[in-house]
């Protein structure tokens, strides 16, 4: 793998930029790996760079429809964090932020990550004791959060002049997230998918997996792609909202639905807001982006959904909340929005598990995914290896669901 | 934005309809099957890529609850509930 420094910058700027390598190969599709995993986004790229990296198997192919980091990598508001609820939860994500931190430097790609604080402005006391209880929780994993006045929470964003007393919902108070970021989404994907690609493992973009193939006895062998079967003993499929319409082909049934879910960003301009603003009780969230742009998510529809789109009276419900407590947003232009859709469990968290077919695993179930990616990948290769779960994901079960054993999340992530 | 036929309303706004979730299997009763059976009916709902029955009720209108067949693709409502609640 080319080393990028600032060296070989300058170098390659002497030679006019025509000497850069490929950041990755594009080989002819063989019939049989060791591993195939289903999907380029973040979490397939990430378990496919975690198995050649942590465990060795580079005999990998990472199956993409469309193109590398198309789908939902590049629709999420790149938000991280590890402000969640549970036990099982909180340590798993405090994982991922690490990871990321880390990941400039890991994977010899520029992240542009940016530690920022997350405010979380509160109007309501049942949600402040509720966030207040978060806090206790997290502190037993090292995640900070922390209680502040409403002044403060004026002072932290100063465009913030909506909310007070005389409205409807006046604020009463914020609680800070410290370990929050912001990253490159794309940086992300291609980052991973160059250093997967050095160790050896292969992507393979337009090829469509259309569905899985079983072997006599039950197990997993393999799949049918566009461009004729795949054998693999070992499939893991990554692949987010279409994760049933996959697994049907199995006959295997998860308990996921499908939903649609809206961002969108604003034009640029000068430095407003230099923390991630999260407004739940209103149901929108923003941060700024390094190019200026607000970059604002708001609710999923309501009902199911596999079409990546925006629904106008949900972009107006956010837009109508937003304007609420930032007035002098009124004058700005919108200037992208669009949709990504994405399966949620009935507690909101994700299935990260070996499925009941033998071989067969899933990365399913993420409701804002984007910020488990490092900490996703890397346990995930590590079923995937060694056969039995990484101690941060074993909760999250494939079979939790029969003992009724959920790990609700719900409202720690924009699902209701 | 959708444009639901209510039964009673006639077309009206998707604002003024609250979603009831897809139509799964019928509540079994819980003494009567295996807890198995039991989770499954909790838990699984159908999530297809294409037509799907789901429940909608009219609250900001004629407070009625019924069955439409809509697409989760194109968003494309197939059938409308009969008009005979």
């Amino acid at each position: 793998m080319q080393n990028y420094s600032f060296l070989s910058l300058a170098r390659n700027a002497l030679t006019g930029h025509k000497n850069w390598q490929k950041a990755w190969r594009s080989p002819p599709l063989k019939e049989k790996y060791e591993v195939v995993i289903i999907g380029a986004g973040g979490h397939g790229l990430a378990t496919a760079y975690y198995l050649a990296k942590e465990f060795g198997i580079t005999d990998v192919a990472v199956l993409e429809r469309g193109w590398l980091g198309g789908g939902n990598v590049a629709r999420n508001t790149v938000t991280v964090r590890s402000n969640y609820l549970r036990d099982q939860s909180i340590p798993f994500y405090v994982k991922s932020v690490s990871l990321y931190e880390g990941l400039t430097k890991n994977l010899n790609f520029n992240m542009m990550h940016s530690k920022r604080t997350m405010v979380d402005v509160v109007h309501n006391y049942p949600k402040m004791r509720d966030l207040r209880r978060r806090q206790l929780t997290m502190d037993i994993y090292n995640s900070t959060y922390e209680k502040i006045s409403v002044d403060r929470v004026r002072q932290l964003i100063p465009a913030l002049t909506g909310g007070g007393a005389e409205s409807r919902l006046p604020i009463i108070g914020g609680m800070v997230h410290k370990d929050a970021g912001v990253n490159r989404h794309d940086a992300v994907a291609w980052g991973y998918a160059r250093a997967a690609d050095a160790l050896g493992v292969e992507m393979h973009q337009r090829t469509a997996v259309t569905s899985l193939l079983r072997a006599n006895n039950g197990d997993i062998h393999g799949v049918e792609t566009v461009k004729g079967p795949v054998k693999a003993k070992k499939v893991v499929v990554a692949v987010s909202g279409h994760t049933t319409t996959i697994t049907e082909t199995a006959s295997l049934r998860l308990p996921l639905r499908t939903m649609n879910l809206t961002a969108f960003v604003s034009e640029p301009i000068k430095p407003i807001v230099d923390v991630i603003v999260n407004c739940s009780d209103l149901g929108f969230y923003f941060s700024q982006s390094d190019k200026g742009e607000l970059v604002i998510g708001g609710a999923p529809d309501s009902a199911q959904s596999f079409r990546r789109d925006i629904k106008q009276h949900v972009f107006e419900d956010t837009v109508g909340a937003m304007l609420e407590l930032f007035p002098s947003f009124k004058n700005l232009k919108l200037l992208r929005q669009w949709g990504g859709h994405l399966d949620i469990t009935p507690d909101a968290s994700p299935i990260m598990d070996e499925t009941n077919v033998p071989g067969l695993f899933v990365t399913a179930g993420w409701w804002g995914g984007y910020k488990a990616i490092p900490a996703g990948g890397l346990t995930m290769a590590h079923h995937v290896a060694t056969n039995s779960p990484h101690p941060l994901m074993e909760a999250f079960s494939y079979n939790r669901f029969k003992n009724l054993d959920y790990i609700l999340e719900t409202g720690t992530t924009t699902a209701r | 934005m959708l444009l639901i036929h209510c039964p009673f309303c006639k077309n009206r706004n998707e604002t003024e309809f609250v979603y009831g979730g897809p139509v799964g299997a019928n509540r079994p009763d819980p003494n009567l099957v295996s807890d198995e059976e039991w989770v499954d009916y909790l838990t699984m709902v159908p999530n297809p890529m294409g037509p799907v029955y789901e429940r909608w009720w009219h609250a900001r209108g004629c407070d009625q609850w019924f069955i439409i067949c809509r697409d989760t693709v194109t968003h494309e409502i197939l059938e409308n509930p009969s008009e005979e609640p």
